[in-house]
């Protein structure tokens, strides 16, 4: 399965504090750890929300931007990996190894058309596919 | 904490710290099937022990410490039985030295990973069956269970089990030494290892027997394999080679099987749905092979014309030139009639049916394809082209007779009867590639 690890943002990370050596050398035995062992798929780190913009959606057509910085810090993300385990379990155990002495890490298991079960039927299938190949060609256009 | 949980969290952690583990010990006690046994007990020790203590801060320092308890009473014993021969108590006593439980905290940051590599290289050791080696890899160091193995491999777990005990047995019969193989002996014992991580991708990935076209646990269990393979030995381009073919296949694999089971080959498959993130982490692996500059081997070849097909967002923006040109290479570093049947593939993509069906026509007496569905199968692709409906339609029929899995012989079938009275579509555009498919 695969998991994507989010990690929530601080209020160092959002006032632009960059890590220290010390936290960058932790963190680059943790990464490394997590190649050897054959888990990292991707993984990056994110500026704070105040480079960051947020477009919102109310009905077919309205759109409104707003520029960052955002409040609500404890629910804003600072960075993610994406990571391929064999289960929560194995993912977790992973995730409290993690060199963070604050803050806190989400882990969501990302959607696989498995998922579904037996209500994503052969016939749903195919409409899912055709709706990824409509999207795909609309997104050429 | 709740002792269903607690048993989940130690499963977890088992698998993350079981090969480390019986890696450390077998550099000790210089048996695997005794450092797995140990391990074992460590993890029995676990699971009655954290329910009501909870789990320890460092759960893979206090197993390995738990473990080497455990090897240290075993060793003892062997003394005491064995006080009639000084040399071998004082040999087993330097052991007993080594094996000193260390500072808990400490006992994961001895230097495990030469330790891990000679573990690979043991449980892939050439004097065992090519079975055996897959399920010992499978089991030493992806932490499998006997019943996880058998399920995957859809065998039952007895004869898994027998195959795990053998193995052992063999490896300490033959005193095979716990260490990473050197000079001249390193070459052959990489191709093994190598060897075995690619077959249990295989299996996953063509699911030669059975109704599921798929088996994605072996895929990633092999996947993993390889990464961390390459992450020790990252001096050896065929590691990272075999990584960066496996990523381009797995790109691939929510594409290949149709809504209802049904196989897709690579170019009819809808590029929307392959996997950038493995694409790109191929395409790394690819770079890492360059960066060692050396000649590329037949992983990388694999691996490099899997990148021509992952670079092309459709199927006609295929560099077949450069493919043919990958296999021609290929057939001089692993000469084989199914690498050859690739390359006939490729030459009709870039020159055109006639040019493949010559060179395929070429491998017609070849005893090793015989039986093999796809040579009729990419047979009847080039006369489809060609218009030569009926030979094609005699073609589609014997490959499917040739063939073990059921989805792939319904396609078969299906084109068989699609060549009937010579109307024969062609709107199959797609070409079953072994190699790369």
């Amino acid at each position: 399965m695969r998991v994507m690890v989010i990690v929530k943002a601080t209020r160092d990370s959002e006032a632009g504090v960059l890590p220290s050596e010390r936290e960058l050398a932790e963190m680059g035995q943790y990464n490394e750890a997590l190649v050897q062992a054959g888990l990292m798929m991707a993984g990056e780190g994110l500026q704070p929300s105040s480079k960051g913009a947020r477009v919102k959606f109310s009905g077919p057509n309205q759109r409104t931007v707003t520029d960052g910085p955002f409040a609500e810090t404890k629910e804003l993300i600072a960075g993610f990996w994406l990571w391929r385990c064999r289960s929560m379990d194995e993912a977790v155990e992973w995730a409290k190894r993690a060199p963070f002495q604050e803050g806190e890490v989400e882990i969501r298991p990302v959607f696989e058309a498995e998922d579904f079960g037996e209500a994503f039927t052969p016939e749903l299938r195919a409409q899912e596919e055709r709706l990824r190949a409509k999207i795909e060609s609309s997104a050429k256009l | 904490m709740l002792s269903s949980e607690t048993h989940r969290a130690v499963e977890a952690i088992w698998r993350i710290e079981s090969a480390k583990i019986i890696a450390a010990l077998a550099r000790r006690v210089r048996d695997i099937g005794l450092a797995e046994e140990l391990a074992q007990e460590a993890l029995v020790a676990a699971l009655e022990r954290w329910p009501d203590q909870g789990i320890p801060d460092n759960p893979g320092a206090w197993l390995v410490a738990v473990a080497k308890r455990r090897a240290i009473d075993f060793i003892r014993h062997k003394v005491l039985r064995q006080r009639k021969e000084p040399e071998l108590a004082r040999e087993i006593e330097a052991q007993l030295q080594d094996a000193a439980p260390p500072q808990t905290d400490a006992a994961l940051d001895e230097p495990v990973d030469d330790d891990l590599l000679r573990l690979i290289f043991i449980a892939c050791h050439p004097v065992l069956s090519t079975e055996a080696r897959v399920a010992l890899t499978l089991r030493l160091l992806g932490g499998l269970t006997t019943e996880e193995i058998a399920r995957a491999f859809l065998v039952p777990e007895p004869t898994i089990a027998q195959r795990i005990v053998r193995a052992k047995r063999t490896l300490a019969e033959a005193h095979v030494p716990f260490e990473v193989p050197r000079g001249s002996e390193l070459a052959g014992r990489l191709a093994s290892v190598l060897e075995v991580i690619y077959l249990i991708f295989n299996e996953g990935y063509a699911a030669t027997a059975g109704d599921r076209w798929l088996r994605p646990e072996l895929c990633d269990e092999a996947s993993r394999l390889g990464r961390i393979l390459a992450e020790l030995a990252p001096a050896e381009p065929e590691a990272h080679g075999l990584v960066a073919l496996m990523e381009f296949q797995a790109s691939r694999s929510r594409a290949r099987v149709g809504p209802g089971g049904e196989p897709i080959l690579l170019l009819d498959q809808n590029r929307a749905r392959w996997d950038h993130v493995l694409i790109r982490r191929g395409f790394a692996a690819l770079a890492r092979v360059d960066a060692l500059g050396r000649v590329y081997g037949p992983y990388a070849l694999q691996a490099a014309i899997a990148g021509c097909h992952a670079r092309a967002s459709v199927a006609a923006e295929t560099d077949w030139e450069r493919i043919a040109a990958l296999y021609d290479a290929l057939a001089q570093v692993v000469p084989s009639p199914v690498v050859e049947l690739n390359r006939a593939v490729a030459l009709a993509m870039a020159f055109g049916p006639a040019a493949g069906l010559e060179a395929v026509d070429a491998l017609n007496s070849e005893p090793l394809l015989k039986n093999y569905h796809l040579l009729p199968s990419v047979r009847g692709d080039f006369l489809v082209k060609l218009e030569r409906f009926d030979e094609a339609r005699a073609e589609f029929e014997r490959a499917a007779t040739l063939t073990r899995n059921r989805r792939e012989r319904e396609l078969l079938s299906e084109r068989a009867r699609r060549c009937v009275g010579g109307s024969g579509s062609t709107t199959q555009k797609g070409f079953p590639i072994h190699v790369d498919g």
